[in-house]
């Protein structure tokens, strides 16, 4: 069973729901997010979904897009991301790591060698958010060969037939995209996501998270009701904002900034 | 099939799912396959429309004034002292350049589709200009993207865009120019996508858009084939266009692509010189690569990061190429190759004061292509150039090179 299945599994045993922070890797620099990635697991998140930087990020909001700026002003690249999870690693072995991003940096470090490199580096699961299942093929044939799972996107505006679709390539879970719109944007429509979650739920057995728009504790709650995961992104990306990038923290500190997730978990676990 | 047994005849790309060999395709978030699923769907139901071209090619002759003269430059010709060139005079159009073709195709979709908000990014303005055009025409709300460093070097073109009716949105992001742009109405889209349609203006973007930019600019090669026949009995022997995106290329390479004895050259933007690193010629030194929904030549560093750009025309300050150039050039159906900023303003100087036709910087490009290699080829020698736009909105740049203020 993969990390991610085992996670979801053992989340069920305990009736809770998944916690899933996102945070763009390198922002404000790799030596942080290493730090920030423990503090997350400290403060009660389950999987980590972790950024890989592109200057070009069309589906993010400004928040993200400032992120991935920072995160490029000091080169962060995919290799470096790659070594960051090998060091998170050394210390945890069982919080899942999902890789997200778009697919550029992908191609052009090659398919086989990212795989492999992700696979050894203890990577759990693979999101590339420009790459929808129609053009995946070559990429999933190659990850469909290790453990790592291939996970998509689910917006309100796929049709029925394609939730199916959709689906039937994902593994670990399906990401659920909230609203319309690009990260940190909008307000939640609770009941048309509940809706949404219906269809999909119609369509798989995989755990469903939901992502877009989730920011404090109260919103994370009202999904954790209806969805098997929380993905936080925007909202924890402007905490890390305010972090001085020639600054060391230790884990504590960073726990304590962070305090938002921590918070977001008590919600969704009274 | 190999490329050396390639059948043009029988070329016919995309494939349904919108690749160009490996190129093309439909590379986006989620939230917009619908989209692009719905517009594919109805422009093929629209293609096979006797009506919907009859209303296309009535809006072509009635409201952009086609077809467009096909000029034989005479002095132009005498002075380089070689081959025959004519200008197939795009600049002519209402509008001032070859964009409109296509705005005035896919706002016929947009109408077809009932949606009631245009949005569209640019570079130099002209599709912008060509877009908000449109969209005052239809009555339609229109909203244009345009990075905040091209807003400062073609201000005629904001302005005219702001007579139109449309919101200038500028973009402060990245490298501030036409990717990122793109970049913003592709969030746009991604927010509005129940009523808004997205009229891109290049033959680059996720599928259907390469295919059917390039079905709306066609116009221009399938004129121009008619036009060379009558002044001059026979096919071309060569086709010059600058590359940007590509679509002024594409329309008029596409309906010559069967016709093998024709050459096509797709002259892209050297900036300061393709060794220095400063340019935008994704298909003289790139690599194939993923951007704005599509695989292409793309300028991006060994981790996979977009490259900034320089060219001294907005128009061609772009680090990726439509798919179908990629195609072309894989296939040897088209070369391509680059000019710099400076045999660039040269050619510009020289077109106006040879022939009174002052083009576009983008165009010059062109040009420039011409005045190197024409003196080297013989009188029978018969050479297309896409006048591609007029050059009025490039003054305020042109002027400031020469020290002067306007």
């Amino acid at each position: 069973m993969s990390r991610i299945a085992g996670c979801f599994e053992q989340l069920k045993g305990q009736g809770r729901k998944a916690l899933i922070p996102y945070l763009t890797a390198g922002d404000p620099n790799l030596e942080t997010t290493l730090s920030l990635m423990h503090a997350l697991v400290a403060n009660g998140a389950d999987i980590i979904e972790l950024g890989f930087p592109f200057t070009d990020p069309t589906s993010d909001g400004p928040v993200i897009q400032r992120a991935v700026e920072r995160a490029l002003a000091n080169n962060t690249s995919l290799k470096g991301v790659l070594e960051t999870v090998t060091r998170f690693r050394e210390e945890n072995e069982t919080t899942p790591v999902v890789l997200m991003g778009y697919l550029n940096p992908v191609e052009c470090m090659g398919y086989q060698k990212f795989t492999d490199a992700a696979v050894t580096a203890g990577v759990d699961g693979v999101l590339i958010v420009d790459m929808p299942p129609e053009e995946s093929h070559d990429l999933e044939e190659i990850i469909h060969k290790t453990a790592l799972d291939g996970i998509f996107l689910v917006a309100p505006t796929t049709s029925d037939s394609r939730v199916g679709y959709i689906c039937k390539q994902s593994s670990g879970y399906v990401y659920y995209v909230s609203l319309k719109g690009v990260t940190g944007a909008g307000n939640l429509d609770i009941e048309s996501v509940k809706e949404n979650l219906a269809r999909v739920g119609a369509n798989t057995d995989l755990p469903v998270g939901v992502g877009f728009g989730i920011k404090d504790a109260r919103s994370a709650r009202q999904i954790s009701e209806i969805a098997d995961a929380v993905v936080v992104g925007s909202a924890l990306i402007n905490k890390i904002a305010e972090l001085d990038a020639s600054k060391h923290y230790s884990r504590e500190e960073l726990q304590t900034h962070i305090a938002l997730i921590k918070e977001m978990r008590d919600a969704m676990d009274a | 099939m190999s490329e050396s047994k390639m059948n043009y005849g029988e070329y016919n790309s995309p494939d349904e799912h919108g690749h160009f060999g490996p190129y093309g395709g439909i590379f986006v978030g989620e939230t917009l396959m619908p989209a692009l699923d719905e517009l594919n769907r109805k422009y093929a139901e629209l293609k096979a429309d006797p009506a919907f071209w009859a209303e296309f090619d009535y809006d072509l002759k009635h409201y952009v004034g086609r077809p467009s003269p096909l000029y034989f430059a005479e002095r132009l010709t005498n002075k380089l002292g070689g081959a025959r060139v004519f200008l197939k005079r795009e600049d002519l159009n209402h509008t001032g350049a070859h964009k409109v073709n296509n705005t005035i195709g896919q706002a016929l979709l947009a109408k077809a589709m009932g949606k009631t908000r245009i949005i569209a990014e640019t570079g130099a303005g002209q599709h912008g200009v060509a877009s908000a055009t449109v969209a005052a025409r239809l009555g339609l709300e229109c909203h244009v993207y345009m990075g905040v460093e091209d807003i400062q070097r073609q201000s005629a073109n904001v302005y005219r865009m702001k007579m139109l009716g449309a919101n200038v949105v500028g973009v402060d992001s990245g490298s501030r120019t036409l990717k990122d742009a793109m970049n913003e109405a592709l969030r746009d889209w991604a927010t509005n996508v129940d009523n808004t349609y997205y009229i891109i203006g290049t033959v680059a973007g996720p599928h259907p858009y390469p295919m059917l930019v390039r079905d709306f600019q066609s116009v221009i090669g399938r004129e121009a084939r008619e036009q060379c026949i009558e002044l001059t009995g026979r096919l071309p022997d060569t086709l010059v266009a600058c590359v940007g995106g590509g679509s002024n290329a594409i329309g008029l390479f596409y309906p010559f692509i069967p016709d093998e004895s024709v050459a096509m050259v797709g002259v892209e933007a050297g900036g300061h010189g393709l060794e220095t690193g400063e340019h935008a010629a994704p298909l003289c030194t790139g690599q194939p690569g993923v951007l704005h929904g599509n695989r292409t030549y793309l300028m991006n560093d060994e981790n996979g990061q977009i490259l900034d750009t320089h060219s001294i025309s907005a128009g061609l300050d772009y680090p990726g190429v439509g798919p179908e150039h990629s195609w072309l050039k894989d296939l040897h159906r088209a070369t391509y190759t680059s000019v710099t900023d400076d045999e660039t303003l040269e050619a510009f100087r020289m077109l106006t004061r040879v022939e009174g036709i002052m083009p576009a910087l983008e165009t010059s490009h062109a040009i420039a292509w011409v005045m190197k290699e024409a003196p080297k080829l013989p009188r029978d020698h018969i050479i297309i150039v896409n006048l591609s736009g007029r050059g009025d909105k490039d003054m305020h740049t042109v002027a400031q090179i020469e020290g002067m203020t306007l």
